[in-house]
């Protein structure tokens, strides 16, 4: 589904992704873990399409096609969410007014035609119980004085609605409580799928407890440094990031 | 999908649409103010005496008044004796039927999406259309009638209902007033008139439709529309000028008169010519708006979207006569390349317990600069007052400006006045999250605008607000990269 390939990326001409090499399959969910800085959001930054983000090498293909080429819209109809790590409040925009309209978006750009209001009004429901999202915040501003969890919960709500092919997750758990992590990760579970694939990207080994994850990456300093399974989380939460710096000094100084 | 940059780049550099000209005979004063352009324009419009007496004494005003020097913008020179004061469109003075106008005029109209034939009128809308100087039509005037409302030109109110005419004109807004209320009242050719019976409640929306066709004309129409004592109206006022090279002027007045238990709600969608990318021509559109709430629990609601005018100043205002009587402005404010505005509103408490509710947004892209102006004044007598203002403003791009003057004065310690007031850029990032969702950013835009003007759009009678979103929309396309 997704085949990054030597990708080089920076802001301001300050490299920040030096050279990430990660395949994802259909019907995977990959865990990108790292310590502060490492460039893990850069890095879900720079596959959504972020404007300041300057791709310098490598490329990026996605269902075939090159991602890098498109623009962030385009991305999107093309099934790339971001679930961002801080959602951006649209005053006096509704949260369903913007998703009728996302949605509307993305299906005449599959060619087909949009949902008729019933059918929305439907699986707006039904999404919104996959996330026991508060109707009320359904109707009000997008965003706009929600709580942290609230807002995070809305970005799965969205993920639901808009069933894109491949997630990317941007620390989806910070600032989340336990039961709110429990709800976030049941919903993602549920709208897991031999045809969709997701990217998690998470500081903490407690949301791969809830979301067990095919595979774990671990980024440090623009490349990642060490792949895994799940257990390779565990043994992160024991022992920390420190070895694994060591251990990538040690390798950029024998190369 | 290639075709995407193409469509956005087309839609981007969307011209102004109104902006053809419709080749008409027409009668047209020649250029210049004076005592004899004045006794020129009221023979023509076969005036009584008193009419023209009070025409010359705002002639006089006129003359002595000099032009305001406290706003926040340059004013361009005005040569009051280039423009022309009346230009009505040749042949008969005054249509018995549809048959009777000139097939380009209705031309024009169609093409404006403003169809006069009655069958074709947006349902439940009656129009009255004024062209240049004179007003064209009225649509639905019979069915009005059986209900006692009046709605009609000014000058045919100035021969049906002179008692009516005479008695309430100039009550609201002075001949002196201010120099362009002066203006107006020395050189005005035509307007609307509305009177809405004791106990009526107006059955559908009325509405002024204002053109601007002939070269070097001024516009300039009155309006007077007085509800009687438990009435109630809607009115609505569009407009539309060609693009020319040289400014125009429109300084028109509008007065309203509410009494006892009465109500009028008062729309404008302003979309005059608002000059080329550079600033060249576009109108000036200096207009006075007052209304007063004379008997108690009345209330009048200002509610108006600018979009277009080289120059957009005006305040429409409430005088909050009546006990317990209650004033409303709500305003979206949009300036793009040169475009100024300068608006806002004023509201007079005189009455006990009388309250108010002001709602401002400005909406700020390429060097535009738009101003919010407002006076809250609370009487000695105006126990129990109350104001809310929210004035807030939006910039899009860093080349545009965004200024809040407000003013209040209180001689009553009974009274409550808030007022909030933010600033607020389009951000990147919220771009950006619409983009990552499949919103392109023409329309992300498009829906930030909107949200962000609901609360005034959702004053607007449904079929206007789906036609001002569309006009904010296609008014901002481009604007950001």
């Amino acid at each position: 589904m997704l085949i990054i390939k030597n990708l080089h990326a920076g802001v301001e001409g300050k490299q920040i992704l030096k050279g990430i090499n990660l395949t994802v399959g259909a019907g995977e969910v990959h865990a990108i873990m790292g310590p502060n800085g490492s460039g893990k959001s850069s890095l879900a930054s720079v596959l959504a399409g972020k404007e300041n983000y300057d791709v310098t090498e490598g490329e990026v293909i996605f269902q075939g096609k090159n991602l890098l080429d498109m623009s962030p819209e385009v991305r999107a109809r093309e099934g790339v969410f971001l679930a961002f790590q801080y959602p951006i409040e649209i005053p006096g925009v509704s949260n369903i007014n913007f998703l009728k309209t996302a949605l509307a978006e993305i299906r005449t750009y599959k060619g087909l035609p949009p949902l008729d209001a019933k059918e929305f009004l439907r699986q707006s429901k039904e999404k919104q119980k996959l996330v026991e999202f508060d109707a009320k915040l359904v109707n009000r501003s997008l965003n706009e004085g929600f709580s942290g969890g609230e807002k995070k919960r809305n970005e799965i709500f969205q993920l639901a609605m808009l069933e894109p092919a491949l997630s990317i997750l941007d620390e989806t758990d910070s600032g989340l409580d336990i039961d709110a992590l429990r709800i976030v990760s049941k919903g993602v579970n549920k709208l897991r799928s031999s045809n969709n694939a997701f990217i998690i990207i998470t500081h903490y080994q407690r949301l791969l407890e809830y979301i067990v994850p095919d595979f774990v990456h671990v980024l440090y300093n623009g490349r990642i440094v060490k792949s895994g399974t799940k257990e390779l989380a565990l043994e992160l939460e024991d022992k920390g990031y420190d070895w694994l710096k060591e251990e990538a000094h040690e390798n950029a100084a024998t190369i | 999908m290639a075709n995407d940059n193409e469509i956005i780049d087309n839609i981007a550099n969307k011209e102004y649409e109104f902006g053809f000209v419709t080749d008409i005979e027409m009668d047209v004063a020649p250029a210049g103010l004076s005592e004899e352009t004045i006794r020129y324009i009221s023979a023509k419009k076969n005036e009584p005496e008193w009419l023209l007496d009070w025409r010359l004494k705002g002639l006089q005003a006129f003359s002595r008044t000099k032009l305001p020097e406290w706003q926040n913008f340059p004013l361009p020179k005005i040569d009051f004796q280039k423009i022309s004061y009346y230009a009505a469109p040749k042949s008969k003075k005054k249509y018995d039927s549809l048959d009777q106008v000139d097939p380009e005029l209705l031309a024009t109209f169609a093409k404006l999406g403003i169809p006069l034939s009655e069958q074709k009128t947006l349902a439940g809308v009656a129009v009255d259309v004024v062209f240049d100087s004179v007003s064209v039509t009225t649509t639905y005037k019979e069915k009005l009638k059986e209900l006692g409302i009046i709605f009609c030109s000014f000058g045919e109110a100035v021969r049906e209902h002179p008692e009516l005419v005479r008695k309430y004109v100039g009550s609201v807004v002075p001949h002196s007033d201010n120099i362009f209320a002066s203006l107006n009242t020395a050189a005005f050719s035509d307007g609307s008139f509305v009177y809405i019976p004791k106990g009526v409640r107006c059955p559908m929306e009325l509405s002024t439709y204002f053109r601007i066709n002939t070269e070097n004309t001024g516009q300039f129409e009155r309006t007077l529309i007085i509800a009687d004592e438990g009435s109630y109206v809607s009115y609505l006022e569009g407009c539309t000028a060609p693009m020319r090279d040289e400014n125009q002027l429109h300084a028109a007045v509008v007065e309203l008169i509410a009494m006892e238990n009465a109500e009028i709600k008062y729309s404008t969608v302003q979309n005059w010519y608002p000059g080329d990318k550079n600033g060249k021509g576009g109108i000036y559109n200096f207009v006075t708006k007052r209304g007063i709430c004379k008997g108690a629990n009345a209330k009048i609601s200002w509610t108006q979207v600018e979009t277009g005018s080289a120059i957009t100043w005006k305040y429409p205002s409430v005088i909050l006569q009546g006990d317990n009587s209650t004033g409303e402005f709500y305003s979206v404010a949009v300036t793009r390349n040169k475009q100024v505005a300068d608006t806002g509103t004023k509201m007079y408490h005189i009455g006990r317990n009388t309250r108010s509710r002001i709602i401002s947004k400005g909406i700020s892209a390429g060097e535009g600069q738009n101003s919010y102006r407002g006076l809250v004044q609370i009487g000695p007598k105006a126990d129990q007052a109350r104001n809310f203002t929210q004035c807030d403003s939006l910039l899009i791009g860093d080349r545009c400006g965004a200024h809040t003057f407000p003013y209040i004065e209180s001689k009553n310690n009974t009274a409550t006045v808030e007022h909030e007031a933010t600033t607020s850029k389009i951000g990147e990032d919220q771009i950006f999250y619409l983009n990552q969702r499949g919103i392109d950013s023409e329309k992300a835009v498009a829906l930030i605008i909107n949200g962000y003007a609901r609360e005034v759009l959702n004053q607007l009678p449904m079929e206007f607000a789906v036609e001002a979103q569309k006009l904010l929309s296609i008014t901002l396309e481009g604007s950001v990269g």
